[in-house]
């Protein structure tokens, strides 16, 4: 039954209803009202992707063109390597392969968790409004014993300016630790100079002060490098839907870009809570005040980031070397125009 | 983006104007004294002093409050300073041999110091021929003549060349050059031999046209400016080392390196004088030391004074720092314990008076001034109002007190008075009295307490621009030390001859480091106060105005509680004296706690109105009822990983040494057995390994760099308690308020307690006896895990708390206790501040994740405003690793200004600040100086003086014929 069978039903589209329903009318469908399944369907771009909450079986349902492919397997010889990841770099097509069973049935298979159960240990991200030289990383720190296990250094960098090529002093990593979060990530390498750590420049800044930075964002460090190794940058205008699109025609190799104001998310803030325990309790995250007055102004300023992430990019191949002035005025924490953020962060002080 | 910056920053001009109204950055004065002098001056005109620094600074002193600073461009040492006589202008030679005038200059009805001019001599010309002109290579001496418009400065060469002071220029075909000199001198004399440098140049105090020059080698002449020709030689054949003309111009006195001195008669013919009148070595006859400077100074009352530095016998008290003061048949040698630097005395120098009257001895020390009266039988020091040596011992703490109550502030002035009893009335006060202090009287009465390594708090009145000593407490006579206190002791057993006189107060060596204190809390309403110490010793105090005997009561904290696994390698607690034992006027202890281990004390906080003292180490908290002498509460605050927690902050260098040596020793393995090595996980030794293990492989490793991992919960030293504090707050429910006391750790651990503390009955001063309780009420760990620096609770109104009773005696407004509280937790990376009694997060500000830098110091600090006379916000001030200053508003946390306050490599500078409550602060700029300065608009103090310069200002241009 399992990868023969073919059931073909309809769904009222406007009211798709919970996952759990649809769990249900699968399994009564199909009659395997006892059976772990994990259900997977095909997208626009033929990846094979999971339904398993409401969120993705909503997108599965009103993206469905016309005909909404479902693939359920058997959860214990179901082969989680066939999910393709969200990322752009990993994407693979394995819908051939979940078609053809046997495939699977060749190896011992090892049991591990849901997609939704793994831990991001790294990502790129804002692939979209970085330039091509430049990568931005972002290592999770949870509370694993695996270190980060990087080393920065001093060093310096050759520049195109106006008055012609100048060194500048720059921050570089100078060390990977065998086995460490970012070695194991593949995307640090020795020799790529950090430009920026959570968004903020770090030129004009001492390697002392860079460290205190990295550290005091460790449990969510966002570096965006210029990698030593400019070959495997990633190659952006493929099918990616959605984004701006921007092809940024990107200058020599070496010659830094105008950086775009860093959009990071604030989502680490709610890795970042702290605890309380009351009256010897069990721990607790400690949540955030109720909204005040103050949040309106945070509301202006998403409008504003999220104004100037349109408007704002300048593929330039001017240079500013200008360091990011120590004054508290030109650096805050921004945020992405993310309506779920803005109910989250709606009381941080950012200036 | 960026147009969202530049409107952010504009964006509420009213709000810009109200910071500057409020803020301000200011250095307004150094306090202390001045580090590494190198030279003296004194104008007896107008009474003031200068001191003059190897950095190149010229520091002018007179009445306290009167003080003008000025800064060489070249950090040059000053070698020598020479006023003007009453005219306020200052000439100084430096050490590579330029010569700069200063100037103090009115501006505004207040006084300031300004370079006028510099002169720097022409460089040696190229030829060196004897026909050559002498060349003005390197000034050894510098002589004002004719009341300071000419200068006569002696050479190396042996020349004395003339400068025309008002314009600095040197005066061309007036030079005296040595041979013009040997020329008088009598052929068997001179018998080839060259005359050497000039040592000495002295003028005549009644005519100005004979100046009288001293040769290294020992030829004195008195040469006529006027006619051009030497008056009398002295054939002397010792080597040279200073001069003194005698004010009548008949007797000179001359100093030698060999330690004797000559007195020579001036009124003898014109033939050269071959033999002094008198010739000694004072304290011979065993080979002696130089007689660096010699003074000869003449009394009404018959017997001249011999003043002298230097001298001693070389084999036993060669390396004694002294001063030998000679009147008739009474020496006494002052034995100082830094090098001198110079001295003068004040006496008459009007030409018409026929004694000099010397008054006062200054003797300016490497560390310190002293100055004697020696018109009162015995010498007597006279206390300095200024020019402390804040580092008699060294600092190793200190703290502010703002607003001290009047009647504290007295009780505090008397028992200083009776530690030091003032001198007889007859006696005289302070000599260096120049110039008018226009600061007006001090609004508030702020004292600047210094913890010291030998056991001190020093107590100083830091209300105006003179740092004066009021009192000193010392703690060591309550601990059997390793080595007693042997002042008296020592003073007794010294030989009689030569009669000795220990004199000043600088005494660097700390009898028992365990003594250092390391925090300091009085209370200002109550005279209580808290001296917490390197060896875990916690002692409450009180001032008493009677003298008493009483025994101290004794209590051991054991903060270790029940952990088992640790052992305390550090050093061993001071063993308290048993028994009653005396206690003078001032602060006498009361109770004694010991922390168990004895580590040094972390944290310290007090709670008269409770009678709760809290202390931390490195090892947990404790509380102590001191009312009833008995613990409440100990937490320890170790992670069970943390072993560096045991060794002792005192072996700190120990262990750096330890470490030095197990890395040598790990060198030295890894050379033997190349990668046989455990790979060990512990994040302490990753460094150390690094050096080894990245080389053979990693061909680009620098030498510096850096390693990027979180701080973990075993990190070294996380259990050190930072900060402790007392609130009167809602810990539990939104209903009811109570006690609680706080904690922070090194980890980003917040502990808060809830007391019940028995309440005083109506009008009674003191609360029943019945025994206070804690209850641990919450636990806060901050994820970023970074030290804990300071914990506030803010009132409904977002107010600090007041201080104990200062609500209660109505001197602060009553907190709000209405509205909701909160609590601002400070940690070296982020401000936090969270609602009570519900924790929940309300503001924050990242600093480190934004400027890259860690919190050193905060304070909660009251801004007023220059423009509206009771405007005023409350603000936190930081000073961070970097030395920079930023103030964050309260409760938004929003950066409202930063300064760059200190130079980042100066860390003694960055951990010796204190901030007052009022926007000021203060940090060491050496061990002897701290620098004040002001984030206020409001609250600043500084100088403001002035002086009567009687110099006929541009009269004095219009070139005036030298005396010819």
């Amino acid at each position: 039954r399992f990868g023969a069978e073919f059931r073909r039903f309809s769904l009222e589209r406007s009211k798709p209803g919970k996952f759990e329903e649809f769990y249900g009318l699968l399994q009564h469908v199909h009659k395997i009202p006892n059976v772990d399944v994990l259900v997977g369907y095909a997208d626009i771009h033929g990846d094979l992707l999971p339904i398993n909450n409401d969120d993705n079986y909503h997108k599965a349902v009103s993206t469905a063109n016309p005909l909404l492919r479902i693939f359920i397997q058997k959860k214990e010889e179901a082969d989680y390597s066939a999910f393709g990841t969200d990322t752009l770099i990993k994407k693979k097509n394995v819908l051939t392969n979940v078609l053809r069973p046997d495939n699977h049935r060749k190896k011992p298979h090892i049991v591990i968790s849901l997609p939704q159960d793994f831990r991001p240990v790294s990502s790129i991200i804002d692939v979209d409004i970085l330039p091509e030289t430049h990568r931005r990383v972002r290592l999770y720190k949870y509370g694993t014993e695996k270190p980060l296990g990087f080393y920065i250094r001093d060093g310096s960098s050759v520049r195109v300016t106006p008055h012609g090529l100048e060194k500048v002093p720059g921050i570089f990593i100078s060390r990977l630790v065998p086995g460490g979060l970012a070695q194991s990530t593949g995307l640090l390498a020795v020799n790529d100079e950090v430009l920026e750590v959570n968004g903020i420049e770090v030129s004009g800044k001492s390697l002392d002060q860079v460290t205190d930075m990295m550290i005091a964002n460790s449990r969510n460090l966002i570096i965006t490098v210029r990698p030593a190794n400019q070959r495997n940058n990633v190659v952006r205008n493929s099918r990616t839907s959605g984004s701006s699109g921007q092809s940024t025609d990107n200058s020599l190799l070496g010659c830094p870009q105008q950086m775009e104001p860093s959009l990071e998310p604030e989502e680490e803030d709610s890795d970042d809570e702290d605890i309380v325990i009351e009256d010897n309790g069990v721990p607790q995250q400690i949540p955030r005040a109720v909204p005040n007055t103050e949040s309106l102004e945070s509301l202006t300023q998403i409008e504003l980031n999220f104004e100037s992430g349109q408007n704002g990019f300048l593929p330039s191949n001017e240079v500013s070397l200008a360091p990011v002035a120590s004054g508290p005025s030109t650096e805050f924490e921004t945020r992405a125009p993310d309506q779920k953020l803005l109910e989250e962060d709606g009381t941080i002080i950012t200036l | 983006m960026m147009k969202f910056r530049f409107r952010r920053q504009g964006a509420d001009p009213q709000r810009e104007k109200l910071k500057q109204e409020l803020f301000a950055f200011n250095k307004t004065v150094e306090h202390g004294f001045p580090n590494q002098p190198s030279a003296l001056a004194f104008d007896p005109e107008l009474r003031i002093m200068a001191i003059g620094t190897r950095s190149g600074a010229v520091k002018i002193y007179g009445a306290p409050g009167v003080e003008f600073t000025g800064l060489h461009r070249d950090t040059t040492t000053v070698t020598q300073m020479h006023f003007l006589p009453g005219q306020g202008r200052l000439l100084t030679l430096l050490d590579d041999s330029s010569l700069h005038l200063w100037e103090i200059l009115h501006h505004d009805g207040c006084a300031h110091l300004e370079e006028a001019l510099s002169f720097q001599p022409p460089s040696r010309p190229g030829f060196d021929g004897a026909s050559g002109p002498p060349s003005l290579t390197r000034v050894t001496v510098v002589l004002l003549v004719a009341a300071g418009d000419m200068a006569a400065l002696g050479t190396e060469g042996g020349s004395v060349f003339f400068l025309d002071v008002p314009t600095l220029t040197l005066l061309e075909g007036q030079t005296l050059g040595p041979d013009e000199v040997l020329r008088s001198v009598p052929d068997d004399y001179r018998c080839g031999k060259a005359l050497g440098p000039v040592e000495a140049l002295e003028g005549h105090l009644r005519d100005p046209t004979k100046i009288l020059i001293g040769y290294s080698r020992g030829l004195l002449v008195i040469w006529n400016q006027a006619a051009q020709c030497a008056d009398h030689i002295f054939l002397g054949n010792q080597q040279l080392e200073s001069l003194c003309w005698e004010r009548s111009g008949s007797t000179l006195v001359s100093s030698h390196s060999d330690g004797s001195y000559a007195i020579w008669s001036a009124d003898t013919g014109s033939s050269p004088t071959t033999q002094p009148m008198v010739a000694t070595t004072p304290y011979g006859p065993f080979p002696c030391k130089a007689i660096n400077k010699i003074l000869w100074r003449n009394c009404e009352s018959g017997g001249h004074f011999i003043i002298f530095s230097g001298g001693m016998p070389r084999a036993s008290y060669g390396d004694r720092h002294c001063v030998s003061v000679l009147q008739a048949e009474t020496l006494v040698t002052l034995d100082f314990t830094s090098r001198i630097i110079d001295f003068f005395t004040v006496h008459s120098t009007r030409p018409e008076d026929e004694f000099d009257q010397p008054q006062a001895l200054a003797v300016l020390l490497e560390e310190e001034l002293v100055v004697l009266d020696l018109q009162t039988p015995g010498w007597p020091a006279v206390p300095a109002p200024y020019l402390a040596p804040l580092h008699s011992s060294a600092i190793t703490c200190s703290a502010h007190v703002a607003n001290v109550p009047a009647k504290l502030w007295a009780r505090i002035v008397s028992a200083g008075e009776q530690q030091s009893p003032q001198p007889a009335s007859t006696a005289l006060s302070w000599p260096i009295t120049g110039g008018r202090n226009l600061a007006q009287e001090p609004s508030q009465r702020g004292l600047l307490l210094t913890g010291h390594e030998d056991g001190t708090v020093r107590f100083w009145d830091a209300s105006g621009v003179a740092l004066r000593p009021l009192y000193k407490l010392s703690t060591a006579g309550l601990f059997q030390t390793d080595c007693e206190h042997a002042d008296s002791l020592a003073q007794a057993a010294e030989d009689d001859w030569p009669p000795f006189r220990k004199v000043g107060c600088f005494d660097p060596y700390s009898d028992d480091p365990r003594l250092g204190v390391q925090k300091v809390v009085l209370c200002k309403y109550t005279a209580q106060m808290v001296v917490a110490g390197t060896a875990g010793q916690v002692l409450v105090l009180e001032l008493s105005d009677v003298p008493s005997e009483q025994a101290v009561s004794v209590s051991s904290v054991d903060l270790l509680q029940d952990r088992e696994g640790f052992t305390w390698k550090g050093h061993e607690r001071l063993s308290p004296r048993t028994g009653p034992l005396p206690w003078p006027t001032g602060f006498q202890p009361r109770v004694l706690v010991q922390c168990l281990p004895p580590a040094a004390v972390t944290a310290v906080t007090l709670h008269a109105e409770w009678s709760l003292v809290a202390f931390g180490t490195s090892h947990g908290f404790g509380l102590f009822d001191y009312q009833r002498k008995c613990p409440v509460l100990a937490r320890c605050t170790l992670h069970p990983n943390d072993s560096l927690a045991m060794e002792g902050p005192l072996s700190r260098v120990k262990s750096l040494k330890k470490s030095l040596r197990q890395s040598f020793r790990r060198i030295r393995k890894s050379r033997v057995s190349g990668k046989k090595r455990a790979a060990n996980a512990n994040s302490k030794e990753a460094n150390a390994q690094l050096a080894e293990q990245a080389c053979p492989h990693d061909v680009e490793m620098t030498p510096v760099q850096r390693r990027i991992e979180p701080r973990s919960a075993d990190d070294s030293l996380s259990g050190v308690v930072r900060c402790l504090y007392f609130a009167d707050t809602f810990l539990r429910d939104a209903a009811h308020h109570g006690p609680t006391m706080w904690a922070g750790t090194n980890s980003g651990s917040v502990f808060a307690y809830a007391l019940e503390v028995p309440t005083a009955v109506a009008g009674g001063e003191k609360r029943p006896e019945r025994a206070v309780e804690a209850v641990l009420g919450k636990e806060v760990q901050l994820m970023h895990r970074a030290p804990v620096v300071a914990i506030a609770v803010l009132d409904g109104r977002g107010r600090p708390l007041p201080e104990p009773y200062e609500a209660s005696r109505d001197l602060a407004q009553a907190p709000d206790m209405q509205g909701g509280h909160a609590v601002l937790i400070a940690s070296e990376e982020q401000f936090k501040v969270f609602t009570l009694p519900k924790v929940s997060a309300k503001t924050k500000f990242k600093l480190t994740a934004h400027e890259g830098c860690r919190v050193r110091k905060v304070a909660l600090a009251t801004f007023a405003s220059v423009a509206c006379e009771d405007y005023a916000e409350t603000c936190l001030a930081c000073l961070t690793n970097l030395g920079d200053v930023h103030v964050f508003s309260v409760p938004g946390l929003r950066p409202q200004v930063h300064y760059s306050c200190i130079r980042k490599e100066d860390i003694s500078g960055i951990a010796s600040c204190v901030f007052t409550r009022h926007g000021q602060g203060f940090y060491l700029i050496s061990p002897s100086e701290f620098e004040r300065f002001s984030l206020s608009a409001r609250n600043i103090t500084e100088p403001l003086c002035s002086l009567d310069i009687s110099w006929p200002g541009d009269a004095a241009r219009a070139r005036y014929p030298t005396a010819t």
